[in-house]
């Protein structure tokens, strides 16, 4: 796999015109790869089905992981993502069930439930973002703080067990999840809907070269005449609603949430990000790196359920060397494109 | 006003001093019980058993008091201990360690106070520390579950095993699960570790269902994961060609056999419920004075059909 990329990298090189393809290419090459790996290792990996599970299980990290590049490239992090999701769908699920009552477990109470999602996704995120900018507190204070206090706040809604979505409204609500047009799963459909808006926001609009800009420099975006504070908050508030919509999707899989609901996904999101080119220091970002970041994390869980060959002990080795590895190849070319 | 606020101040101080003159003449027992917290759902179900029997105690015998702490990991399981002992002053500790070898000390510390110690679940890896112990049977689970499977598939199949977090507790339940299958043809297809959650038994039987075409039957060892598992094969579509034996006793897979299902014919008790059993043993120590010191070994009952409206706790978390 190594090999195939370091080879390939000088040649794309000297074609200075494809510069930018080459950049987001590290990733993608990566990515084909792991899938040529997948294929070699068990021929059921390439089967519809199995891709299908990939890029349905990939738009959760992923939907939430677009919202974190927004947040990166700013020059923050959004640690509370993952306790986010959990305490929204807590949420969702109580307003839900008690909802069955009075208007029926009809396309009515999904859509309130919905709506509730977005209002508090907004909400959360528009904390994290006014806590550290107007309270001036390091985002990462902020945001571990609100990750203590939404997980905890699950766990008691659900009184340490297990919330559950009554079983009527799951029959409504299933096909968000199960559901798809023209083959492809309503989630995928999400995940590439949310990428895209997030690619022209983030690539085309002014909002997202001052999101460049503060990450680069916040000094001097100030001295802009940038309004550091409010574009700060807005990314945060952007990734608050981009969990909402991983919320959204993510309920009717199992319907239910609990206190071990969205473990470390901020972890993952933040790797997401980082895989596809985003530097955790801020100033660079690039959505369609994170889609495929995403979609690696996933692969390689996917790719060690088909196989035998490594102990079950050592999955999360091989998971931490292949990421390593596929950072370590990226910035090794990027770094020597710059002494160049 | 200034007047009243005086005559507060000294009526607080009266009454104050009244109280902890009351205490004194009233010395009561305090139980502390130290528990993991409630971060999946097994671990739930012991937090709102805990809380139940910490009720159920402190109204039948007035002079005893229950506290309960609940510990993150092991490291704060521990500074938990020393509280209890310094700070509470307790009598008495019910402890069930997050994991064995770093709690053995500083429960040995706890016992070597001169405090009564009942430990639960997880054995300490020295012997002779605990007064009283009391567990579950995790290779009961795991032979119970195998035997069960076996005699469904007359000796003969494909399975898959979803395992839980990697420790000592998953291991002995694989193992006298490997065990009893041993002189059958019943061939375990893969196993895999679903970390006794929800999304990972999903996303693990997902896989096992696009790489083996043919499963009759899957040992997902706690309902956790089997309601992950379920969920995988309805949407896989392959709900008449295997049955799933889960474990624990979670209300949601009690329903469900209770209702006959064929996806979930039976559950292996592994009831939270047992930190009950041990403040209750604990409690009666100190109330009554009989004898209670020594090891209670809860069996890993089969819930069927037939019995299982006597496992249902509809109001449980778990």
């Amino acid at each position: 796999m190594s090999s195939v990329e370091r080879n390939e990298a000088p040649t794309k090189k000297t074609s200075g015109g494809f510069n930018i393809d080459f950049k987001a290419l590290g990733p993608f090459l990566a990515l084909v790869g792991l899938f040529i790996l997948g294929t070699l290792i068990n021929e059921a990996f390439l089967s519809g089905g199995n891709l299908s599970n990939i890029f349905t299980r990939a738009a959760f990290i992923g939907i939430i992981a677009v919202g974190a590049t927004f947040v990166i490239t700013a020059g923050g992090i959004d640690l509370s993502v993952g306790s986010m999701a959990a305490f929204i769908s807590g949420a969702m699920i109580v307003v839900m069930n008690g909802l069955v009552a009075t208007l029926g477990a009809g396309v009515e109470t999904v859509l309130l439930g919905i709506l509730l999602s977005v209002v508090l996704g907004i909400g959360a995120g528009a904390v994290n973002g006014l806590v550290s900018t107007k309270g001036k507190i390091e985002a990462f204070i902020v945001t571990l703080g609100t990750m203590g206090i939404y997980r905890s706040l699950v766990t008691y809604m659900a009184d340490g067990g297990t919330l559950s979505l009554d079983f009527d409204i799951r029959g409504v609500y299933r096909p968000v999840y199960y559901g798809d047009v023209m083959g492809i799963p309503i989630p995928v459909l999400v995940f590439f809907a949310v990428a895209v808006a997030g690619y022209v926001l983030l690539n085309m609009t002014p909002f997202g070269r001052k999101c460049f800009a503060i990450g680069s420099n916040e000094q001097v975006a100030r001295y802009s005449a940038i309004h550091v504070d409010r574009v700060k908050t807005l990314t945060y508030v952007i990734q608050g609603l981009c969990v909402s919509i991983a919320t959204i999707i993510y309920v009717p899989r199992l319907g239910s949430a609990s206190s071990s609901t969205g473990v470390l996904w901020e972890l993952e999101a933040i790797a997401a990000v980082i895989i596809g080119g985003t530097m955790l220091k801020g100033g660079y970002g690039r959505i369609w790196g994170t889609v495929i970041g995403a979609i690696m994390l996933t692969t390689i869980g996917n790719i060690l359920n088909l196989t035998d060959a490594i102990s079950n002990y050592l999955n999360g080795a091989v998971q931490g060397l292949i990421i390593i590895v596929a950072v370590f190849l990226q910035r090794g070319d990027w770094r020597r494109k710059k002494s160049k | 006003m200034k007047r009243f606020a005086k005559y507060l101040g000294a009526a607080c101080a009266l009454s104050l001093s009244l109280a902890s003159v009351g205490a004194m003449a009233q010395e009561k027992v305090k139980i502390g019980v130290s528990i993991p917290a409630a971060t999946h759902g097994w671990a739930g179900g012991l937090n709102w058993h805990a809380e139940q029997a910490e009720k159920r105690i402190e109204a039948t015998y007035p002079n005893i008091d229950v506290i309960v702490v609940s510990a993150n990991g092991a490291t704060e399981q521990a500074n938990d201990l020393e509280d209890l002992v310094s700070v509470q002053n307790i009598d008495a500790l019910v402890v069930l360690p997050f994991e064995s070898d770093p709690l053995t000390v500083p429960v040995q510390q706890v016992k070597k106070a001169g405090k009564f110690v009942t430990v639960v679940d997880r054995g300490l890896s020295l012997p002779g520390i605990e007064d009283v112990y009391v567990a579950g049977n995790n290779p009961q689970l795991g032979r119970v579950s195998g035997e069960y499977i076996r005699e469904r598939l007359n000796d003969e199949g494909k399975i898959v095993v979803l395992r839980g977090i990697p420790t000592t507790v998953d291991t002995e339940r694989v193992d006298a699960f490997v065990a009893s299958l041993e002189g059958s043809n019943i061939e375990v297809l893969d196993m895999k570790h679903a970390n006794w959650n929800r999304d990972d038994g999903y996303e693990v039987m997902q896989d096992f269902l696009s790489r083996f075409p043919e499963i009759d039957a899957v040992w997902a060892q706690d309902d956790d994961i089997a309601l992950g598992v379920i969920e995988a094969v309805k949407q896989a579509d392959r709900t008449d060609e295997m049955f799933i034996v889960g474990g624990a006793g979670m209300k949601d897979i009690i329903k469900r056999v209770m209702d006959g299902d064929k996806l979930t014919p039976i559950d292996v008790l592994y009831p939270p419920a047992m930190i009950a059993t041990a403040m209750e043993l604990t409690a009666l120590k100190f109330a009554s004075g009989v004898p209670v010191e020594g090891r209670y070994i809860l069996g890993a009952t089969v819930v069927t059909q037939e019995n299982a409206k006597n496992f249902y706790f509809p109001d449980s978390p778990f």
